[in-house]
């Protein structure tokens, strides 16, 4: 499930640096940042000696000591709670909850405090934190370890919500949202920890701004809007589709909140055509809103409704059932074929 | 009793040298011994112990005490003409909320409940600052970083987590600062009340917990909130001390703090206080206490008033005359009526600053909705 367009021989062969994974992107951009500002400080549940469940925070206790990567009690709103007042002691909180639905806990301080610091205090103080979440299934991962809360958060004025999809954007919006002076929810697409490129720790890429979707294929018979862990099913969607002649356009929106309208409605507007893919539940969920969105901006440029592919409205299945839940491959291919292509149909 | 049957065999042989060890994974913790409270709330007023006070202090907390109930007075006429959407009022808690504001320095931080806006005000802040949150024209009225007052809190118990951090931060800044907690005791039955106490104790935070138990949680009363022996040995638990102390006398809980701030700032790490009270008043203006109270219980309190308590020890020790009491007043009234005037005029409201502060940077989308409002508003001029 790699996002690069050359494999580990092909790097080998041309003496590149041995490919990184997400996971070592995510953990180079806290480390960066770390190095370059004192006030940056990672909490949570087992970051420190043991580097993560997955490994994320992997060395940083031992580089930085445990004042700087330090395991909290397990409490999730007490972590964020500390977090918040840590925050309006200067310093730079990245925070880590260990998986999507252990979030739950802290959203009271979430909600209540993270997100409106700022506004309740008309700007005196800001609220300069990363919360990182693991979130998305597909990893066999057994109850309340594969939810996708993004809905949740997007809901929430005062958010940021980030997912990055590709290693080298793991690393540059992690940095620019640990830069940001507001709070950053960081999704991470946890069946990408895994995932490769010949991004090279030792040249880091630039940091990416905040709230710019980028075009990872272009195309011209319509769009699949998407993000996190389902931007690698549309690629893959998009190649198969080729067979069917249909030429289509991804784009991988990164930023959540803020949303960026302009690049999603320009690629829709030459497209005339889209469709939303996410893990996440389609009723109410992120899929509802793009589509409204999308509909007041290109009505006149639609040739078909815009169309989810999203997970079903059911609480999250068991591992061995998880393959009919997700959004894959065949799925995203239905939603296109039901775009309209024949006239008058 | 019924005999419990047991499958555990005896030792063997020698009974003398069997000595059950315990599993390798126990260590001995913390002796519970210091930590517990004390058996009953602590007294100073009408003790010998008030012979230590320092007059001038007895003097400062006696003018504070006056200051405070008549800005409660103030607060609660306020709402009756409209000039506060609500007020929880502190009325026979004003002990508490003035002797948190004095046992801090400067430096230290205050993290007030939503009840706590006189705790605020003895701090220093503009009582019209502090009310800010009650007349409803934003949410917090002041900027905390310039009193080291945090925003006044209703979610109950969130912000004790925030303490926690703040000192916690400060502690590894080496700032020399502590943070005081203010917390109700329905407060204490939320999970962020015991999260913020594991925090502290486990990170020897400089915090101190500062819990009023005015008796009531709205309406529903302690026992209905918790069965421990006192809210105060609940410290116990978390491995600091926890201190139980009259509420009504200010000076034993000006000292119960200060004891607790000068531990913090030495590096003991937190304490748990307790201060037993009395909310006299209901829980807002727009509660009606007459359902869940009797009026006796109140007037039993009445007489435990902590002006009153401290009027007869001033006045025994010659240290309040007819003139101290009168200055005091007089400096009370002084306070009201100016803020009686400042609180009769319109505040000034900007609807474009709603979307000021959500984030650094205004969104595309925010942009768009300020600018429909800001249509809306010239359309509404026009009209």
């Amino acid at each position: 499930m790699t996002t690069a367009t050359t494999g580990p021989a092909a790097a080998k062969a041309a003496g590149k640096p041995k490919p990184a994974t997400m996971a070592q992107a995510l953990q180079r951009a806290m480390r960066d940042a770390m190095a370059e500002d004192p006030t940056v400080h990672v909490m949570g549940e087992d970051v420190g000696t043991l580097g993560g469940v997955f490994r994320v925070t992997d060395g940083l206790a031992k580089e930085f000591g445990e004042d700087r990567c330090t395991d909290t009690p397990l409490a999730e709103a007490g972590i964020l709670g500390t977090a918040v007042g840590m925050a309006m002691y200067g310093l730079r909180p990245v925070v880590e909850m260990q998986f999507d639905a252990f979030a739950y806990p802290a959203f009271e301080q979430l909600i209540s405090h993270v997100a409106r610091m700022r506004n309740r205090t008309r700007g005196a103080m800001p609220m300069p934190m990363v919360i990182r979440v693991p979130y998305g299934g597909g990893i066999g991962g057994v109850e309340h370890h594969s939810d996708s809360s993004e809905a949740y958060y997007m809901a929430t004025p005062g958010l940021h919500v980030v997912t990055p999809a590709t290693v080298e954007d793991a690393y540059g919006l992690l940095r620019a949202a640990i830069a940001s002076d507001d709070p950053v929810v960081f999704l991470e697409p946890k069946r990408l920890y895994w995932s490769k490129s010949d991004w090279s720790p030792e040249a880091p890429a630039a940091v990416e701004p905040i709230g710019k979707a980028v075009v990872r294929r272009h195309g011209t018979s319509a769009t699949l809007i998407t993000y996190g862990p389902s931007v690698p099913v549309c690629l893959e969607a998009a190649e198969a589709a080729t067979a069917e002649g249909w030429d289509l356009e991804v784009v991988d929106l990164r930023s959540l909140v803020p949303f960026d309208d302009e690049t999603v409605a320009a690629s829709v507007r030459r497209t005339g055509r889209a469709v939303v893919v996410h893990e996440s539940n389609g009723f109410a969920g992120p899929g509802a809103e793009i589509a409204a969105r999308v509909t007041e901006r290109c009505f006149h440029h639609l040739e078909a409704p815009v169309l989810r592919v999203a997970g079903f409205d059911i609480p999250y299945p068991p591992p061995m059932l998880e393959r009919h839940h997700l959004p894959g491959v065949d799925r995203v291919l239905d939603a296109v074929a039901r775009l309209q292509w024949e006239a008058g149909s | 009793m019924q005999q419990r049957s047991s499958t555990v065999q005896e030792p063997p042989g020698d009974t003398a040298a069997y000595r059950p060890t315990p599993p390798p994974a126990w260590q001995p913790r913390t002796d519970p011994a210091p930590l517990l409270p004390e058996t009953e709330p602590l007294r100073v007023l009408g003790t010998d112990a008030v012979a230590d006070a320092d007059p001038a202090l007895l003097r400062r907390l006696y003018a504070e005490l006056v200051r405070g109930r008549r800005y409660n007075a103030q607060a609660t006429a306020l709402t009756k003409q409209g000039r506060l959407a609500v007020y929880p009022s502190t009325t026979g808690q004003e002990a508490c909320e003035v002797a948190a504001a004095l046992a801090l320095e400067e430096r230290d931080w205050l993290f007030p409940s939503y009840r706590d806006t006189l705790a605020a005000v003895a701090r220093g802040l503009d009582p019209v600052q502090a009310l800010t949150l009650l007349r409803g024209d934003w949410h917090t009225g002041y900027d905390p970083r310039e009193y080291r007052v945090a925003p006044l809190c209703t979610p109950l118990a969130t912000q004790l987590p925030h303490a926690v951090g703040l000192a916690h931060a400060a502690r590894l800044k080496g700032d020399d600062v502590v943070a005081l907690a203010m917390v109700g005791d329905g407060g204490t039955s939320e999970g962020d009340f015991h999260e913020a106490l594991n925090f502290a104790a486990v990170w020897q935070a400089p915090v101190v917990f500062f819990v009023q138990n005015n008796g009531f949680a709205i309406s529903v009363p302690l026992a209905k909130q918790t069965a421990a022996p006192s809210l105060a040995h609940k410290a116990v638990g978390y491995g600091m001390p926890g201190r139980l102390v009259d509420g009504n006398d200010v000076v034993a809980v000006h000292q119960v703090l200060t004891e607790a701030v000068a531990r913090a700032r030495r590096g003991g790490g937190p304490t748990l206080v307790e201060a037993i009270t009395y909310r006299i008043d209901a829980h807002t203006n727009a509660d009606d206490a007459t359902r869940y109270r009797a009026d006796g219980e109140v007037e039993a309190w009445r007489a435990h008033d902590p002006i009153l308590l401290l009027e007869r020890e001033l006045t025994e020790r010659g240290l309040l005359d007819e003139d101290g009491r009168r200055a005091a007043a007089e400096a009370a009234e002084t306070m009201a009526a100016e803020l009686r005037e400042r609180m009769n005029a319109d505040p000034v409201l900007d609807p474009m600053a709603l979307f000021s502060h959500v984030y650094a940077e205004q969104t595309a989308q925010l942009r768009e909705q300020a600018a429909q409002l800001r249509a809306e508003l010239e359309a509404e001029g026009e009209a």
